[in-house]
């Protein structure tokens, strides 16, 4: 359930990286690539695991799907929030460099 | 258990990599018809620590790791440490190897891109240079 949620923030990221230019200004490739690194290292985590235990991975209980989905939720907000706060620590648009600027 | 702490420790040597690569760059400059190696390696950056930071989360809330010393919950027993070591070298380089071949595809990827479109421009360049006034 987190692979499925982080996948599919990556393609959201994604598709709106690549279909809006405002968006490319606001750093959003960090956020895509975030989203992919983690999905790929996912990836290979549920690969271990189908290795391990076979169909059952396809399975879960009830109860592990929906902390697994809080968690795959958690995670994605996790990852804005870093983007966001690098985004104004790099400061791209100058934004605030201007607000704090005119407050003195 | 422990499995991001392999792209974690990649990621800190390709960011080393990259400032000494921005470093090499600035004072032997590249030509533009590639894209510099230091921004590729910005790329492996970010799929790394991004990818670890949010693997390192998933371990917090699993309770594998705690923020205080020894970090690994399961450094206390030397058993769970032999499973913890073992995952390190299947899953955490998997992990390293998979995120660092999708990047080298990436690269290869987007310079192929880069310099059709630097061809494209020049033979645009060339035909209106050609066009009679």
């Amino acid at each position: 359930m987190t692979l499925l949620i982080s996948i599919s923030a990556a393609v959201i990221s994604t598709l709106v990286w690549y279909c809006n230019a405002r968006a490319r200004n606001l750093k959003i490739g960090t956020l895509v690539l975030m989203y992919w690194g983690a999905s790929l290292m996912w990836l290979v985590d549920a690969c271990a695991e189908y290795i391990e235990i076979g169909s059952a991975y396809f399975t879960p209980a009830a109860a592990d799907m929906l902390n697994d989905a809080f968690l795959g939720f958690t995670v994605v907000v996790l990852g804005m929030v870093i983007w966001i706060a690098s985004l104004l620590i790099r400061d791209p648009a100058g934004t605030l460099h201007n607000v704090l600027s005119k407050n003195h | 258990m422990a499995c991001f702490i392999v792209p974690t420790t990649e990621a800190i040597v390709t960011t080393i990599g990259k400032k000494m690569m921005q470093k090499h760059e600035e004072k032997h400059p590249v030509s533009t018809d590639k894209i510099s190696f230091s921004e590729k390696l910005g790329w492996l950056n970010k799929l790394l620590w991004g990818g670890s930071a949010l693997l390192a989360m998933e371990h917090l809330w699993h309770g594998e790791i705690s923020p205080f010393p020894p970090f690994l919950t399961a450094a206390a027993d030397a058993q769970e440490l032999t499973v913890v070591l073992h995952e390190m070298a299947t899953s955490g380089v998997g992990m390293a190897v998979l995120v660092t071949a999708v990047w080298g595809v990436m690269c290869v990827v987007s310079d192929k891109i880069h310099l059709k479109q630097l061809v494209n421009q020049e033979q645009s360049d060339s035909t209106t240079e050609e066009v009679p006034v």
